[in-house]
């Protein structure tokens, strides 16, 4: 019966999906307010009952109903609750439900909190989203339908993926869709504007604190997923340049150069046209990103083409989409007004610099991630692109994008003084040049990147600290005074400088896990020793040990560092019988922000087994950067003026201590 | 086979499996040899697998391509030969990072050519608006009377 009313909760929200398409456009026509308000009603509904649906095919797997065929086909009786609970969205349909469930969380979120917006926008933008939400409801239904239901229940499910059970994918895909599909609100946005054929700077204030939600959700996502990377599939990697993973980051580098022309926009009332096309390919990409992992393309051309029903139901909504929406553009974009014009030095200059390196980036990740498929189509040749590939055509487009960044906030607007800004930058240079000097010294001359990379990761750092220090006037002005700026100063100002500095601490654990990790494989009997970089691990025996769901081997390891025991570390290797399929259990132990990592491989006749041991020099860096970043996406966020549904800030009343 | 997308574990269904990639039996004892070997199997495609390398791949047909790649070091070959060889044997796939053809000159030089043309497009439009205005376009006589009255209240107004 649930599953029964969770299919009948979603053909619903189907209904409604298709009146909010319509209704509020012919509303808007004809300046009917009932008509548009509608959407409010339907907006808010279509959530609810794509919520009740979600919730039913929760219930389904929670109770283990294997009379539901995704049920059967993805959990176990036996599994721990909350992966029961997280196989919902382990698979192709659930993971669909998901995704509608928070495009209509966004739509009734625009529809609760856009009270401000022009009734004529709103109703444009809900349309829009409709639209959106119709395709992807007639796509789950038609083609992925969660709720199908057995013939005969079998008595027992087939098993998640085991190397899905596990807590870091659990939160891992709906923080990737948050961001995916909090793109579609910028989307909207701007099909709403290019059909009313008007957009100013408050378009953008509308705009931003979507975008901004949906680029930190995307922000800890990308982080989240890396990191499972890392410890679960067991060689210590954190980012491999796989086409699942390029499909994420495509999305976020558009969406972080949509941030910044936004703010160009808001402030200056200039780069409209291109902000809108920021938007239109920000989404454009994460439909790119959904098509390439659902319709199973990646696996190979043809299987695509051998079971083609999802994949060119999905190749469709991509057409109409991305064709239609790059087609208004063309027809009403130049319809628009362009303002604002700034001298090629100045804030407005750097943040279209910064575009520019971030669309080329994702341009470069775009073709080395379709360029083999679309070969391979169209003459049947098959080439691979890979990491190093990658690596030689993506990171040179950071550096000069990385070494930009300190100098943006500190440009005035409209015409900035570059000589000036890197006078201020003094402390950033200088801190710079001490690591560069430092580490070659530390190192000696074996490898140049290394410390050049230290140093530009110290640049962005100080960089990014040197803007607040100023405005706050700290080491200048009497503590007070600095704590009364400081409060002055809008939250912007500070998410900017934070996730800057986020940057920085980012790019410092890559370069520091890519030029120092070191790494051990050996074969070991029990009490034997490996060492490295001054840690001395004891293989202590090998135990055999049982899951819910599984069986594991254990192989405890005791780590000493200068004779002084520092714990344990218990990589292990688990079997699940369900699906005989195993996995390897890394095992880490953290040392401030550096790691050991220990996975362990097979056992040999000899007793002895082999094992994989690394140490990687700072590598939490790389994911707290991440973190970091979101937090000034957060800051940004809470700041009065982005802030939804605020009123005006009163008369600036905040009073500024005299210089 | 890996992340971000469970899902396209799940589309796939590949089991990977739990052996380490490189073992310890495969490693050679000039550490030079191995570094050399290290470095080229990063560039080698696992040809059974989704976008691995041989150096990251635990499946058997990597492992003999490690082996192979060990082989013809130790037989003296240099890292270019060593690559030239597994393309004639396996063809161009077996390369993680193409090479610059007339099939994947787009691939190569798409991105550059995109920076290029978009770094001179933002140079001429900088220059055209230079020419054009920095300052702005002068007022109108009525914008020129208002501007008068703000200025001096004593003047006539409106």
């Amino acid at each position: 019966m649930i599953p029964e009313l969770g299919h009948y909760a979603l053909v619903l929200a189907l209904a409604l999906s298709v009146v909010q398409a319509f209704v509020p456009m012919i509303g808007a026509f004809y300046r009917d307010g009932a008509l548009m308000r509608l959407a409010n009603s339907t907006a808010l509904m279509q959530f609810l009952f794509v919520a009740l649906s979600f919730a039913a095919l929760t219930t389904s797997y929670v109770t283990s109903d294997f009379s539901v065929a995704n049920v059967y086909e993805n959990s176990h009786s036996m599994m721990p609750l909350i992966y029961k609970f997280t196989s919902t969205w382990g698979n192709h349909e659930g993971s669909m439900l998901l995704w509608v469930l928070i495009l209509a969380l966004f739509g009734a979120a625009v529809a609760a909190f856009g009270g401000n917006l022009p009734a004529t926008l709103k109703a444009h933008v809900l349309a829009v989203q409709s639209w959106i939400a119709t395709s992807f409801y007639l796509f789950i239904l038609l083609t992925s339908n969660p709720f199908l239901r057995l013939p005969q229940a079998p008595f027992e499910g087939r098993d998640l993926n085991p190397i899905l059970q596990d807590i870091g994918l659990a939160i891992h895909p709906p923080l990737l869709y948050l961001g995916y599909v909090g793109f579609s609100i910028a989307f909207s946005f701007a099909i709403a504007a290019l059909i009313e054929g008007r957009i100013d700077a408050a378009w953008a204030r509308w705009v931003r604190p979507w975008t901004l939600a949906a680029w930190m959700a995307l922000t800890v996502g990308i982080a989240m997923g890396s990191y499972w990377a890392y410890y679960e599939l067991g060689w210590g990697g954190y980012w491999f340049w796989d086409p699942v993973e390029n499909a994420s980051l495509m999305p976020w580098l558009a969406g972080t150069a949509l941030l910044h022309s936004a703010v160009v926009m808001e402030k200056r009332n200039a780069l409209k046209i291109w902000t809108l096309l920021l938007a239109i390919l920000a989404f454009s990409l994460s439909l790119i990103g959904t098509f390439l992992v659902r319709s199973g393309v990646l696996t190979s051309v043809h299987t695509f083409a051998s079971d083609p029903s999802r994949g060119v139901f999905i190749l469709a909504i991509l057409v109409f989409f991305i064709g239609g929406g790059l087609t208004l553009f063309a027809w009403r974009a130049p319809l628009l007004k362009q303002g604002g014009l700034f001298a090629p030095i100045s804030r407005e200059g750097a943040l279209v610099f910064n575009n520019l390196f971030l669309t080329t980036a994702c341009l470069t990740v775009f073709v080395g991630t379709l360029y083999p498929l679309a070969l391979e189509a169209l003459t049947g040749e098959k080439i691979s692109v890979g990491a190093p590939f990658f690596n030689l055509t993506f990171a040179p487009l950071f550096v000069p994008l990385l070494c930009a960044m300190p100098f943006g906030p500190l440009l005035a607007w409209k015409r900035g003084d570059l000589p000036g800004a890197a006078q201020r930058l003094m402390a950033a240079f200088g801190a710079a040049l001490v690591a560069v000097a430092a580490t070659f010294m530390a190192q000696g001359a074996h490898s140049v990147l290394a410390p050049f990379g230290i140093g530009l990761a110290l640049f962005v750092m100080v960089g990014a600290l040197v803007d607040l220090v100023e405005r706050t006037g700290l080491f200048r002005l009497p503590l007070t005074a600095v704590r009364g700026r400081a409060a002055g100063l809008p939250r912007s100002a500070w998410g900017t400088a934070v996730a800057h500095f986020g940057m920085g601490l980012t790019l410092l654990g890559i370069v520091c896990v890519s030029a120092w990790a070191s790494e051990k494989i050996v074969a070991l009997k029990p009490s034997q020793h490996v060492s490295l970089a001054g840690y001395d691990l004891t293989f202590d025996g090998l135990v055999q040990r049982n899951g819910p769901n599984f069986r594991e081997l254990v192989a405890h390891f005791t780590v000493r560092r200068g004779g002084v025991a520092l714990g344990e570390m218990e990589p292990a290797k688990r079997t699940f019988t369900s699906r005989s399929m195993s996995t390897t259990e890394a095992s880490l132990m953290t040392r401030g922000v550096s790691q050991l990592y220990l996975s362990l491989g097979d056992s040999n006749d000899d007793g002895s087994v082999a094992v994989r041991l690394y140490y990687k020099p700072l590598v939490l860096l790389v994911w707290l950067g991440a973190v970091v970043m979101m937090l000034g996406g957060a800051l940004s966020l809470s700041d009065r003026r982005l802030r939804v549904g605020a009123p005006k800030p009163a008369a600036k009343s905040v009073l500024q201590p005299a210089e | 086979m890996r992340r971000l997308g469970i899902l396209a574990l799940l589309v796939t269904l590949l089991a990977p499996g739990v052996a380490l990639a490189v073992q310890p039996d495969e490693i050679l004892t000039d550490p030079k040899l191995e570094a050399r070997a290290r470095d080229l199997s990063r560039e080698l495609r696992c040809m059974v697998c989704q976008n691995q390398s041989i150096d990251d791949s635990d499946a058997p047909l990597a492992r003999d391509l490690r082996l192979l790649v060990r082989q013809r070091l130790e037989a003296g070959d240099s890292d270019s030969q060593v690559l030239d060889f597994l393309v004639a044997r396996y063809g161009e796939f077996v390369l993680l990072k193409p090479r610059l053809e007339w099939h994947t000159l787009l691939l190569w030089g798409l991105a550059p050519a995109a920076l290029l043309a978009g770094g001179i497009g933002l140079l001429l439009m900088a220059r055209r608006r230079r020419s054009i205005s920095l300052q702005a376009p002068a007022l109108t006589s009525d914008e020129q009377k208002r501007l008068a009255t703000l200025v001096d209240p004593g003047a006539p107004e409106r």
